[in-house]
C-alpha cells in the first residue's frame, strides 16, 4: 500500500509540486465548525481505445483526465467543488466553495494524514496500456475479426473494440486517512451481424477485468469472444416470437446474474434506505429470498471488473453479504450514509471520476452456488422460459420493480429446451422475485468482466454472477400471447 | 492543408467580441492545429468546450448537496492522408495540449488507410452562424439557488398529505461556450446556456410506495415554469400512481404520454443514422423513399429554431445543419449522415455529425391527451419506461412500463409490472395520431403518440 501511495503522488503531486502539507492545509480550510467530514479525491486516469469495423482498423482514442474533487460533509449536507488543475491554489478555492455549506468560516490547523499501509492490492499496479505496441494491439482486433469471419458465410459484418484505463486515484481525509490506488481495467468486445434470407440478427460478447491488454490474447480470449458472437448470432437467426405474460424462468449461470443487481442490488444501496425510499428500506432481518438464496457484494475477488482494493473513500475492499440464506442481512455503505444511519461502512463509496460526488455502488454482485444440477432444473419445468445472455436492465427503486433483457432465450417444453425465441424484456418486483426462486444450481459462474452501472448520471464498473435458478412466475415481455 | 481543400474561412465568424475564456479557447485551438501541421499531419481538427454552472438539490427542505461545476475539454483529430486519430485531454497548458496532438498522432500511425475518413467537404462548411438565442447565462446567487430549489420541493410536499417521502428538489444551471475549428479554415463558436429545477417525491408506505418526478429545462430562465409548478406536477403525478396494480396480458392500443413519446422517436433516429446504416445494424437500412408512417406523418429537424434545446447552426464537422423533412406523407426523404458516413454510404453529409436538431413530430390532431385518450376508448396509457429492449438490427421492441388502464375513453386505474411489446416497423405503421401537448424542453419534441396495437405482458 505505501508503495502504492508513492506511485500515486509521483503521478498526482509532483508535476505541480504538491507535499503533504498542502494536503494538510487544504483539509484544515475545509473543516470549519459544523462541517463533520471532508476528503480530497485526486485522480489522474489515461484511457486508450481502439475500433475494427468493416475490416479496417479506421479509428483509435486516447485521453488523459486528471483532478481533484472537495467534498465537505455537514450531517445530511455535501458540499463538492473540483478543479482539473491540481494544484495549491485551486485545491484552496475548491475548499472554500465545497465548505460553504456550513456556518463556520475561517481556517483550522492543518490536518495531519497518515499513510494506510498494509492493504494487499487485489490487481498488479500496472500500466495496462503499455504491455502491448501498438501494432499488437491492431493485430488482437484483426485476429478476432478474422476467427469471427472465418466462422460461418453468413457473418456480413464485425466489429471489434479494445479498450483499457490506467487509473490512478489518491484519497485524503479528515480523518488523517491517506490511501492510494493504481487500478488498471480492460474490456473487449465483438459484435457480429449475420443473414440469413435477408433477415439480419445481432450477437455480442466480450469480456475483461483489471489486467493488461495482453490478457486477451492468452488462452485464446479474444478468438473465444468471436466464436460466442456468431454463435449468438445464429442462434437468433432462427429464433421464433418470444412468449407474452407470467411463466417460469430459468436463468443460466454468469451474465444473467443481472437479476440480483436490478432487483435487489440498487435497492440494497444505503443512500436510498437512509432515505427511506427503497422498497427494502427497514428490513433487514426480514426474510426477503428463499431459503436456497445467499447474495454477496464482493469486492476482494483478485482481478474482477468489480473489484477495489481501496473504495474511492479509501475504506479497504470488502466482501459484504446481502442476504443470507433468504434473511436480509446488510446494506451497502459509504462513509456519509454509514454515518448517518450508524453502521460500518463496507467499502463501496465510489464515484465516477473526481468530477462526481461519491455515493453507495455496487463492486461484484453475485449469488453463492445451492446443490441443483443445472440439468436436473431444466428437467424440473413443464413448461417456461430459459434466459442465458442478457442486454441492460433498471430498476425503480422505490415500487422495486425491475427489468432485464434477455438477448438469447429458448422455450422450455416437457422438461427440454426447445426452440430459440427473440429477445423480450423481463419485468418484475424486486422485494419477491428472489422468495419465487425454488431452485438454485451448483454451477456458480461470474461473469466475463463487461459490466457497466449507471445512476445518478454516474458510471462505474462492475460485476455480477449467478448459478442457474428457477423462478416461478416472472413476466416475461414478448409479443406472442397465449 | 488537404490535397482537396483551399482555405475557406467562413466571413460570419466572430459574431461578437470573445471574452478571456474563449480567446483562451482560441489560443488553445490554435496551439493544437499548428503542432498537428508541425508534426506532419495533412489536415486537423479540434473541439473545445468550457462549461460552468451549479447545480443544488434540498430534501426535506434542508440542503443535501451544492456542487460547483467547471469543465473544460479538447478534443483533437489528426489526419496522415487517409489514417486518423483521436486524443483529447481536460488540461489546456501548452505542454498537454502538446501531448494531446502527439497522442492522436501516435493512434494515427497505426490506424488503417480508410478511404472514407477527412474533414468534411470546404463548400458545405457553415457560411452564416446566426445568433440562436441559445445563450442566456444566469448569475444566480447560491442562497438563491437554495431558496428557489426549496419552492419547488415545498409546493411537493405541501399538495397532499398523502406524500410520504422525498428524493429532493433540484436547480441547475449551466452556461458556457464550444469551439470547433479545423485545418480548412472553419471556427465556429457557440454559446449557450441550460437552467432548470426537478423534483421527485414518493406517496404511500412501505410495498404501496410510488415514486414519479417532473422537472422543466430552458435556454432562458425566464422561460422556465415556476418552480412551484415543478413540485406541483411531480406530487401530481406521484399520487395518480397509488394503488397500481398488475395489466393483465393483452393486446391493444398504446398512448405513450408526451414525457415519453419522444423515446419513440429517438428509436427512429438509431435507426436512420449513417453509422447503423453502413454498418447494416439497422432494421431500416436501404428504407430511403419507403413509407414508414401513414400518410398524414410528418417528422421534420428544424436546427434554427431560437432559443430550443437541439438549436445550432452547424454541426460537429462545421457542416451547415438543414431545416429539411425527415418524413414526409409517411415516406422517408432522408436520413441523418456526417461526412464519414455519407461517404461509405455514397451520399452527402446532412449536418448531422454528432445527431440530430430539434426533430420534430407535428401533432395530427388540434388536442392533446385528454382527446387521444377519448379517441382511444380502451387501451394502455404509458408515463414511464425503464429498460433496453430496443434491437436497433431487427426493430424488435420491449420495454418495461408505468402507466395507467384506459376505459371507455377516461384513464382509469393505474398499473405497473408489466412490458409492451412489438416491432419499431409495425409500430410506426401503426402510429394513429399525435397530440398537440407538445413537449418543448428536449431536442425530441413531439405531444402524446397513439400507436393502434401492442403486446402488454402482465399477468
Amino acid at each position: 500500500m505505501s508503495e502504492l501511495i508513492q506511485m500515486a503522488q509521483q503521478s498526482l503531486w509532483q508535476p505541480t509540486g504538491l507535499v503533504e502539507q498542502d494536503i494538510s492545509r487544504t483539509l484544515g480550510k475545509v473543516m470549519v465548525p459544523g462541517v463533520d467530514y471532508a476528503d480530497l479525491y485526486f485522480q489522474y486516469a489515461r484511457h486508450e481505445s481502439w475500433s475494427l469495423d468493416e475490416g479496417t482498423v479506421k479509428s483509435g482514442s486516447y485521453s488523459i483526465d486528471q483532478g481533484v474533487g472537495v467534498r465537505a460533509v455537514a450531517g445530511e449536507k455535501a458540499g463538492f467543488a473540483y478543479s482539473d488543475e491540481i494544484t495549491g491554489q485551486a485545491l484552496l478555492d475548491a475548499a472554500g466553495a465545497a465548505r460553504s455549506i456550513a456556518l463556520g468560516s475561517g481556517s483550522r490547523n492543518a490536518i495531519a494524514v497518515q499513510r494506510n499501509d498494509g492493504l494487499t492490492p487485489l490487481y498488479a499496479p500496472l500500466d495496462p496500456l503499455g504491455t502491448l505496441t501498438e501494432k499488437e494491439k491492431v493485430e488482437l482486433l484483426r485476429g478476432a475479426e478474422s476467427v469471427a469471419r472465418a466462422e460461418d458465410p453468413r457473418v456480413v459484418q464485425v466489429m471489434v473494440s479494445l479498450a483499457g484505463v490506467h487509473d490512478t486515484v489518491l484519497v485524503a481525509r479528515s480523518d488523517g486517512v491517506l490511501a492510494a490506488d493504481v487500478r488498471p481495467l480492460v474490456r473487449m468486445n465483438v459484435t457480429v451481424i449475420a443473414e440469413q434470407n435477408g433477415r439480419r440478427e445481432q450477437g455480442s460478447a466480450g469480456g475483461g477485468g483489471r489486467v493488461a491488454m495482453d490478457w486477451f490474447g492468452e488462452e485464446g480470449r479474444a478468438a473465444d469472444y468471436a466464436r460466442e458472437a456468431v454463435r449468438q448470432a445464429l442462434v437468433n437467426l432462427e429464433a421464433g416470437d418470444a412468449p407474452a405474460g407470467e411463466m417460469t424462468v430459468v436463468l443460466g449461470p454468469g451474465w444473467p446474474g443481472i437479476l440480483l443487481h436490478e432487483a435487489i442490488g440498487h435497492g440494497l444501496e444505503g443512500d436510498f434506505n437512509r432515505k427511506g425510499t427503497s422498497a427494502f428500506s427497514g428490513r433487514i432481518g426480514e426474510r426477503v429470498a428463499s431459503e436456497q438464496c445467499t447474495v454477496v457484494d464482493d469486492a476482494t475477488i483478485p482481478n474482477r471488473r468489480g473489484s477495489m482494493t481501496i473504495d474511492d473513500e479509501g475504506e479497504p475492499g470488502q466482501n459484504t453479504v446481502l442476504i443470507e440464506n433468504g434473511v436480509l442481512k446488510s446494506y451497502m455503505q459509504d462513509q456519509m450514509n454509514a454515518r448517518l444511519m450508524k453502521m460500518k461502512p463496507t467499502g463501496n463509496g465510489r464515484r465516477e471520476s473526481y468530477a462526481h460526488l461519491p455515493m453507495p455502488r455496487m463492486t461484484n454482485t453475485y449469488m453463492l452456488a445451492g446443490k441443483h444440477d443445472p440439468g436436473e432444473i431444466i428437467a424440473s419445468v413443464d413448461r417456461g422460459l430459459y434466459a442465458v445472455n442478457f442486454g441492460g436492465g433498471q430498476v425503480d427503486i422505490t415500487s422495486g420493480k425491475f427489468v432485464f433483457s434477455a438477448s438469447e432465450a429458448y422455450r422450455i417444453e416437457n422438461g427440454r429446451i426447445t426452440q430459440p425465441v427473440k429477445g423480450a424484456t423481463l419485468i418484475g418486483n424486486g422485494p419477491d422475485v428472489l422468495t419465487r426462486v425454488s431452485m438454485v444450481g451448483n454451477d456458480l459462474e461470474l461473469d466475463t468482466g463487461v459490466g457497466v452501472c449507471g445512476k445518478e448520471g454516474q458510471s462505474v464498473p462492475v460485476g455480477v454472477g449467478q448459478p442457474t435458478l428457477r423462478i416461478d412466475g416472472l413476466t416475461v415481455g414478448g409479443v406472442a400471447v397465449g | 492543408m488537404t490535397a482537396n481543400a483551399t482555405m475557406t474561412r467562413p466571413g460570419a465568424w466572430q459574431p461578437v467580441p470573445v471574452d478571456d475564456r474563449e480567446s483562451n479557447l482560441l489560443a488553445v485551438a490554435e496551439l493544437a492545429l499548428a503542432h498537428g501541421k508541425s508534426i506532419g499531419a495533412s489536415a486537423a481538427e479540434a473541439s473545445l468546450g468550457n462549461d460552468r454552472g451549479i447545480s443544488v438539490t434540498v430534501r426535506n427542505g434542508e440542503v443535501e448537496t451544492v456542487e460547483h461545476h467547471r469543465d473544460k475539454s479538447l478534443g483533437v483529430t489528426l489526419y496522415f492522408g487517409q489514417r486518423s486519430g483521436n486524443a483529447s485531454t481536460t488540461d489546456f497548458s501548452a505542454d498537454a495540449v502538446r501531448a494531446c496532438v502527439e497522442a492522436a498522432g501516435r493512434i494515427a500511425r497505426y490506424t488503417e488507410e480508410d478511404p472514407f475518413s477527412g474533414l468534411a467537404d470546404p463548400d458545405r462548411l457553415a457560411r452564416e452562424l446566426p445568433d440562436l438565442d441559445l445563450n442566456h447565462p444566469w448569475d444566480v446567487s447560491m442562497e438563491e439557488a437554495i431558496d428557489l430549489a426549496q419552492r419547488c420541493e415545498q409546493a411537493a410536499l405541501d399538495s397532499d398529505a398523502r406524500i410520504s417521502n422525498t428524493e429532493g428538489g433540484s436547480l441547475s444551471s449551466h452556461h458556457g461556450s464550444d469551439l470547433y475549428v479545423n485545418s480548412n479554415g472553419f471556427q465556429g463558436l457557440s454559446r449557450s446556456s441550460r437552467h432548470g429545477y426537478s423534483c421527485s417525491v414518493i406517496a404511500g408506505q412501505g410495498d404501496a410506495m410510488q415514486r414519479d418526478y417532473w422537472y422543466d429545462s430552458r435556454r432562458d430562465r425566464n422561460e422556465l415554469v415556476s418552480p412551484e409548478a415543478v413540485g406541483t406536477e411531480a406530487a401530481r403525478r406521484t399520487l395518480r400512481r397509488l394503488g397500481a396494480r398488475k395489466a393483465r396480458t393483452m393486446t391493444c392500443p398504446v398512448i405513450f404520454e408526451s414525457s415519453v413519446a419522444s423515446s419513440l422517436l429517438s428509436h427512429l433516429v438509431s435507426a436512420i443514422s449513417g453509422t447503423s446504416l453502413y454498418r447494416k445494424s439497422s432494421f431500416l437500412v436501404d428504407s430511403l423513399g419507403k413509407q414508414l408512417f401513414p400518410g398524414n406523418i410528418h417528422i421534420h429537424e428544424q436546427p434554427l429554431l431560437r432559443g430550443a434545446a437541439g438549436s445550432a447552426s452547424f454541426d460537429n464537422e462545421g457542416v451547415a445543419t438543414q431545416t429539411r423533412d425527415i418524413v414526409a406523407g409517411g415516406i422517408l426523404e432522408g436520413y441523418l449522415l456526417g461526412s464519414y458516413s455519407a461517404r461509405k454510404l455514397g451520399m452527402e453529409t446532412t449536418g448531422n455529425a454528432g445527431g440530430v436538431h430539434n426533430l420534430t413530430i407535428d401533432p395530427t390532431m388540434d388536442d392533446g391527451l385528454e382527446e387521444l385518450v377519448r379517441e382511444v376508448g380502451n387501451g394502455l396509457l404509458v408515463t414511464e419506461l425503464i429498460g433496453y429492449g430496443i434491437n436497433n438490427v431487427t426493430g424488435d421492441y420491449s420495454r418495461g412500463a408505468f402507466g395507467f388502464l384506459v376505459e371507455n375513453g377516461e384513464i382509469a386505474a393505474p398499473v405497473q409490472e408489466m412490458t409492451i411489446a412489438g416491432n419499431l416497423r409495425d409500430m410506426f405503421m401503426g402510429l394513429e395520431a399525435v397530440g398537440a401537448d407538445v413537449d418543448t424542453r428536449r431536442n425530441m419534441r413531439t405531444g402524446s403518440i397513439l400507436v393502434g396495437k401492442m403486446t402488454v405482458a402482465g399477468e
